[in-house]
């Protein structure tokens, strides 16, 4: 993964200093709360419902062992001894006093970790791929080209207050795992069509929230050595275009749809012409020294066929442990590897949440089995990226003991869930309770496999932190005089053929909540061909049944 | 006399006393003076947040001042303007004004902007830290044309 030198640290640090000195100056009273606002919100610190909340940024997910360590460490120091994995790779603590905060900061920088612009109207944390560079559908690795949008989003002078944040996910592979349709810009690594050189495909105007809408191609296909002048020219049409005057017409997709995206598109050329070929033209040196960092680690040398006889006996002999391997684990691009999927999804506790002896837990598994290294998803769950085959049923064993191989990866009860009104000051309605009601309904483990995959997102309201419109089924917490109910909406997907889920009909109370999913359930059981999956079905027959089932 | 920042240091305004040009006074004057107007002093003009650069691109050579002024302090056109003055070559003084804060000196700078007017002068030799809050950036930017890619070692 990537490693500081001696400029990358030295601007960490001198944020440090600098929101030290600010935090300060507020507590004396020089700078006012308006003031304040966009210089905390720049490092991450938001105010929620019951106390501040931190959001460390986890570039594209990568953690090494040392830094999850540091988080552990943070968590129990600085907060109540755990903490949240967002929708975004990112890191909450929900209860550090704003005080210690420049504290928390300091920490953080000595592993080389930030809070830089993880909240605020700016460039935030670019995400990716939880499977790059080991999937075996990947075409180029994302990650160095993630890297190079981190530095150049990294304290950007220009665009450090924009209209609204700005997300911006990259994505290598044949599979979307980054939902590059629905970010402000999505890059999907593409081979030309005739060349055959591989370049991005460049989507803008994605986004989910009040107004969910589907990226718009803005380029077929981009040289690489162009991305940045390219962002640049991007950013700046929308930088000057964008509204100011209302903050829910504000992103990106809004400018977009306005003005269509083919004049978008001149705007954004024009523009690119005055950057395009200078200085920010990245070099050759520059891509391969950041390609350099994600180089594979020393895989061992097995012998594939007696490896795999051996792990089907493992799973032949113990049920539980066959379910997580056929659940949990992935195909690796190297031979005898498989990637490990870590679900933050037990019933009980809040999707995402992890506690400090876990982490450090999961660092010394990552230290042990996967070359020190740990992954954070979207689906708010942790990935060991490289596990040998033969190692993976002592470490199934070990997270057994932990009560961390809960083998529901993909299914219903991996639920996709936003803190909610439990401590977010915008909620409409608590999220987590919900996941907690859906899980306990369905505990059935035989039942929930046979629904097969199923991507169930709850948000807390409309600003869709769970990305509940992307959900196959999609629940939103709304408020009705005063009363937390909840929308329902189906047909959601974050695939490459992305859709926006349409609302099944009028919302419903929190305790029907598990009642109403059942009954979607079992329409789909009832209508499906043998081969289809939940969202299949859903394509071919629309919402009437379900809607008939639900309201009958 | 009122105090700016100006070139890193605190000094009594150079403009003081001048009257700022709305883009449409300026386009109207150049118009007046015709081919005069080259020969004539720098004079200075005020652009707010939906007056791009484009506005006065072709009076750029006879202005001495473009101040931008910020209606608040979140409004991140000015920024862009900055650049976009840089990039077109003007290389005059290039004035916050209006509601900007101490704690955006080192984006404005970096931006291009060459002169900072607070609506209250009072404490400007506390602000000035503020303007080397970092010794590095990873952007080419008005203040550093190349990227820290071209030039780390
Ligand atoms: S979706 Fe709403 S309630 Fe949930 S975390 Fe985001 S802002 Fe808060």
């Amino acid at each position: 993964m990537y490693v500081y030198d001696q400029y990358d640290q030295r601007m960490i640090d001198e944020r440090v200093n600098q929101y030290r000195d600010q935090t300060r100056r507020f507590l004396d009273g020089m700078i006012s709360e308006d003031e304040f606002l966009p210089l905390r919100l720049h490092n991450g610190l938001y105010v929620q419902r019951l106390a501040p909340m931190l959001r460390i940024a986890i570039p594209y997910g990568m953690l090494s062992s040392r830094q999850l360590r540091k988080l552990a460490q943070i968590s129990r120091d600085f907060d109540k001894g755990y903490a949240h994995f967002s929708t975004r790779q990112n890191l909450q603590l929900n209860w550090p006093e704003l005080a210690e905060v420049p504290d928390i900061l300091a920490e953080l920088a000595s592993v080389q970790m930030h809070a830089v612009q993880t909240s605020g109207s700016c460039i935030r944390n670019t995400t990716s791929d939880e499977y790059a560079g080991v999937a075996a559908d990947e075409l180029e690795d994302p990650r160095p080209w993630c890297e190079l949008i981190r530095q150049w989003s990294t304290l950007h002078p220009e665009f450090a207050f924009l209209p609204r944040k700005f997300k911006i996910a990259v994505c290598g592979a044949e599979q979307d795992r980054a939902a590059i349709h629905t970010h402000d810009i999505g890059l999907e690594l593409v081979p030309h069509p005739e060349s055959g050189e591989i370049g991005f495909k460049v989507l803008v105007g994605g986004g989910l929230g009040r107004t969910p809408v589907i990226g718009s191609v803005i380029c077929d296909w981009l040289e690489k050595k162009h991305l940045i002048t390219y962002l640049e020219a991007i950013l700046r049409v929308y930088n000057q275009l964008g509204r100011r005057d209302n903050k829910y017409t504000a992103r990106i997709k809004i400018l977009v749809k306005a003005m269509g995206v083919q004049a978008f598109r001149e705007r954004v050329e024009a523009e690119w012409v005055r950057l395009k070929d200078g200085p920010s033209t990245l070099t050759e040196a520059e891509i391969s020294r950041c390609q350099g960092f994600f180089t594979a680690p020393a895989y061992r040398h097995c012998d594939a066929a007696a490896v795999t006889a051996q792990l089907q006996a493992q799973a032949a002999g113990n049920k539980r442990f066959g379910n997580w391997l056929q659940r949990n684990t992935v195909d690796h691009r190297v031979a005898g590897y498989r990637i490990v999927n870590i679900a933050l999804k037990a019933t009980g506790y809040a999707p995402g949440d992890i506690s400090d002896r876990h982490m450090e837990a999961v660092a010394d598994l990552a230290d042990t089995y996967s070359f020190g290294e740990v992954r954070t998803t979207h689906q708010q769950n942790l990935v060991l990226a490289d596990v040998a085959q033969e190692d993976l049923y002592e470490l199934w064993q070990k997270l057994d003991g932990l009560g961390l191989a809960i083998a529901n990866l993909g299914y219903l009860t991996d639920i996709i869930c936003c803190p909610g009104g439990d401590f977010c000051a915008l909620a409409n309605a608590k999220s987590i309770p919900v996941a907690e009601a859906i899980q306990s309904r369905f505990d059935d483990m035989d039942y929930v496999y046979d629904l097969g995959p199923l991507d169930l997102n709850i948000s807390g309201c409309m600003n869709a932190c769970g990305h509940h419109h992307i959900g196959h089924i999609g629940v939103l917490g709304v408020d009705k005089k005063g009363a937390e109910f909840y929308q329902v909406s189906l047909g959601g997907s974050q695939a490459k053929d992305a859709s926006i889920g349409k609302i099944l009909g009028p919302s419903f109370r929190r305790e029907d909540m598990p009642d109403v999913i059942e009954k979607i359930l079992a329409t789909y059981v009832n209508l499906r061909t043998p081969e289809e999956t939940f969202l299949d079905t859903y394509r071919r027959v629309g919402l009437d049944p379900y809607k008939e089932r639900v309201y009958a | 006399m009122p105090d700016v920042i100006k070139d890193g240091r605190v000094v009594a305004d150079p403009w003081q006393g001048q009257n700022l040009l709305t883009p449409q006074e300026l386009n109207a004057s150049g118009a007046l003076l015709g081919a005069a107007a080259a020969d004539a002093a720098p004079v200075a003009v005020v652009l707010a947040p939906d007056q791009p650069p484009s506005t006065i691109e072709g009076d750029l050579n006879r202005l001495g001042l473009v101040a931008i002024n910020f209606p608040v302090f979140t409004d991140g056109r000015c920024f862009s303007y900055a650049r976009e003055l840089r990039e077109l070559g003007y290389t005059g003084e290039i004035r916050a004004t209006g509601k900007f804060i101490r704690d955006q000196l080192f984006f404005l700078q970096r931006c291009g902007f060459t002169a900072f007017q607070f609506e209250d002068d009072a404490n400007l030799e506390d602000c000035l830290p503020s303007l080397t809050d970092f010794s590095e950036s990873y952007q080419a930017a008005a203040d550093q044309p190349e990227p820290l890619f071209r030039r780390r070692d």
